[in-house]
């Protein structure tokens, strides 16, 4: 186990950093009309950068093995139960804050371009301040139900900006499905928080603080923390669009880009792989969790990519592109290979956020235009996009000293080498990353290459987008690149990533078989997967070729429509979970409800309805009667005290 | 002298005359003088222990009861001319409208 001998400073500072996109969350919501659209969008956007630059400080200040810690005031008390309003940041924490604020920042201003002409542009930016704030909170927060709070938030916020063009019920629905699915990760989640503050509480140790929690996790019985973690990865799955609460994550691309790019690729759905990196030091003792949480992440990653080759629409193949690398990112957790995870979390938010920023700037070019058999040839219009496109891309693919390829090997390695990996998990790594590589150049030759098959009223008004939306791609598309460099592999300069974590994860994983030679020639095969990937794009897709008909007829067109319908999961659920469950609703709200419900109150009031009919007889109105009855009484009274002397 | 009893005995009588008298009349005058009956019934009762105990107590008592008797007399025979100038008729069991 990790030693928590973290020296804990105290910094006031830290409570700006979620406090700053909150005031101007509330500013833009009260006044945001009255300050015009210019005012309330730059406001939002220096807001971030205000995090941003505090959050830069805050990463210069910190010790590399440190602890800084805000403490706002005690939130709950109870016996010796406390709940504090408290911020950390410890390496772990700094790096999820620099990709909150710092990508949060570029999509800001991004968003100033996509979102410049919308006439709901405030309370855009109202919803994407909020979501800042929350997102801060959830990894700043020291103890569970602060990040609960900010969990919750998110998810209230992705919701809200899911549905954000409401006119459209589509919109709305997806809204309510991301929703309530996280509904029911979160349920997991709550449980498993009741459960590891009893189990412990039985110990004598009430709390919820992260570093207590360490301290005293080894007072809990392995079965415990195995049902524990179990019941958080629920939450994770339904936050993070894991098997099988993943479905949610697709319709969320329903709301605007920046949002897509932003919420459900660059920072929320990771909000799982952090949760239970924050809470490693649980996982390592439940053996059974981490391999199951391997097995659904290698399914995920594995199902989302198959899906990713089919899909149409130019957002819809990221969005399974995204679930898939989550997957990949919980195979890292699931073979304790925490700092891996994180890492990939880290250059995926960079790559995958230019991915969708640059899709959005293809949408806005085209005019709202998302299907990609209506595109093509866009190179000659959108230059920047167009390169910034392609190293995300690169990067994605695992292409030689990018992002992805630094951070995806390190999971495919590890996947092969730890202690907790396997084969088959190495394989299944192994030909998503193939997969990965052709979707995603599937989707560029598609998109850029070949002829424009835009409409000829559409094709005249193509544009590149304005400065303030390439500005962040050509910034996401550099991360694309260089974030990489921090956690290269051994063999190169070796990890300053892994060096950084250290102290948070250090001595949770060592490699367990597996030679250098071996390493290199899996990295070799792993490149040579992701070439044959591009060579079958670029025959099927970079040139005019019958390929892909002939693909799509294969075996009588089933596999193809299989993968297109998306295995039918919606489908599924639809028939397996939702159909029953309106059906029992209606059941409940025509038969039951008015029936048994009403019924009960009803009768109820029937009742002494019926027993007052009786008994208003006795009130005749008579004096004379009352008077009676008064006279009868007083000479039962006096009858009875009479006979007790 | 006469005993205790006897004027017990009658205080006792009278008041039973009172209570049927307000019971079971049908007209409210009758129903006041039998009001005035039970009060006087005990006033005899006090008049008869005073006596008996020899304390002025009691006889103070029954001055008090009269005058109160007295008011009340005054007020429920202004009630009863009401009611009887509003319904032509002084019976109480057709005063029913105070019910559910």
């Amino acid at each position: 186990m990790v030693a928590t001998t973290q020296a804990v400073a105290t910094v006031d500072l830290l409570r700006w950093m979620p406090l700053i996109p909150l005031l101007a969350s509330l500013i833009n919501m009260f006044f945001g009309a009255r300050l015009g659209r210019k005012t309330a969008g730059g406001l939002a956007c220096a807001a971030v950068l205000a995090s941003f630059a505090i959050a830069l400080y805050v990463f210069w200040l910190l010790p590399a093995t440190g602890m800084f810690r805000d403490t706002v005031y005690t939130w709950i008390e109870s016996g010796s139960f406390q709940v504090k309003l408290s911020f950390q940041v410890d390496a772990l924490t700094a790096v999820m804050l620099l990709v909150v604020t710092g990508i949060g920042f570029l999509i800001h201003i991004y968003s100033l371009g996509y979102m410049g002409h919308d006439e709901g542009m405030v309370r855009f930016f109202v919803y994407l301040n909020l979501f800042i704030f929350f997102m801060l909170l959830l990894v700043m927060g020291d103890n569970l139900l602060v990040l609960f709070i900010g969990w919750e938030g998110v998810g209230l916020c992705s919701y809200l900006l899911i549905g954000f063009w409401y006119h459209d019920h589509a919109n709305t629905i997806a809204g309510n499905k991301a929703f309530i699915v996280n509904r029911i990760g979160d349920f997991g989640f709550v449980l498993g928080i009741l459960l590891l503050i009893t189990e412990l509480g039985r110990q004598g140790i009430w709390t919820l603080n992260f570093m207590e929690l360490q301290q005293h996790v080894n007072l809990l019985s392995p079965e415990k923390i195995t049902l524990i973690t179990l019941l958080l990865f629920v939450g994770a799955a339904g936050k993070s669009a894991q098997i099988p609460l993943f479905v949610w994550l697709p319709d969320a691309m329903a709301g605007p880009t920046p949002v897509s790019a932003l919420i459900h690729a660059a920072t929320m759905v990771t909000a799982g792989a952090y949760m239970t990196a924050r809470l490693h030091f649980l996982f390592v003792l439940a053996p059974e969790t981490l391999s199951l949480i391997a097995t659904i992440g290698a399914a995920t990653a594995f199902f989302a990519a198959t899906v990713a080759l089919t899909q149409t629409d130019i957002k819809r193949v990221l969005a399974y592109s995204t679930v898939s690398q989550l997957g990949y990112m919980f195979v890292a957790i699931g073979i304790g290979a925490f700092s891996a995870a994180i890492f990939h979390l880290f250059t995926h938010a960079f790559f995958k956020a230019c991915l969708f920023l640059g899709s959005g700037s293809v949408i806005h070019a085209l005019d709202g235009e998302q299907d990609m058999r209506k595109m093509g040839g866009l190179k000659a219009y959108l230059p920047t996009t167009y390169w910034t496109y392609v190293i995300a891309t690169l990067a994605i693919a695992g292409a030689p000293f990018t992002a992805g390829f630094f951070s995806k090997d390190s999971i495919i390695w590890q996947a092969y080498s730890s202690p907790l990996g396997s084969t088959e998990l190495w394989f299944i790594g192994w030909v998503t990353a193939g997969l990965t590589a052709f979707y995603m150049f599937r989707q560029l030759f598609l998109v850029f290459h070949g002829e424009c098959r835009a409409d000829e009223h559409v094709k005249a008004h193509i544009h590149e987008s304005p400065a303030v939306m390439t500005v962040p791609l050509v910034v996401l598309a550099a991360g694309s690149i260089f974030a990489g460099w921090l956690g290269a592999p051994e063999y190169l300069w070796g990890s300053l990533w892994d060096q950084w974590l250290q102290p948070i994860f250090g001595g949770v994983h060592e490699a367990a078989h597996g030679s250098l030679t071996d390493e290199i020639n899996l990295t070799l095969l792993t490149l040579a997967i992701g070439g044959l990937g591009f060579l079958f794009a670029y025959f099927a897709y970079g040139r005019a070729s019958k390929l892909p008909d002939r693909l799509a007829s294969l075996a009588g067109g089933g596999p193809y429509r299989l993968l297109l319908h998306k295995y039918y999961i919606d489908e599924l659920y639809d028939v397996l979970i939702v159909r029953p469950f309106t059906y029992c609703s209606r059941w409940l709200a025509q038969v039951f409800d008015p029936g048994v419900i009403d019924g009960l109150v009803n009768g109820v009031a029937k009742a002494a309805r019926g027993f007052s009919l009786i008994w208003r007889e006795v009130q005749t109105g008579n004096v004379q009667h009352y008077l009676a009855g008064f006279l009868a009484a007083t000479l039962a009274l006096l009858a009875y005290f009479l006979k007790q002397q | 002298m006469v005993p205790l009893e006897y004027y017990l005995i009658l205080s006792a009588v009278i008041f039973a005359i009172g209570v049927i008298g307000v019971l079971v009349r049908r007209n409210l005058i009758v129903v006041l003088m039998s009001i005035e009956l039970m009060l006087n019934a005990v006033n005899l009762t006090f008049i008869a222990f005073s006596r008996y105990l020899g304390s002025m107590q009691g006889q103070v008592i029954v001055f008090f009861v009269m005058a109160v008797a007295a008011a009340e007399a005054v007020i429920g025979l202004a009630i009863v001319i009401s009611v009887f100038r509003h319904r032509r008729s002084l019976d109480p069991q057709e005063m029913q409208l105070l019910k559910w």
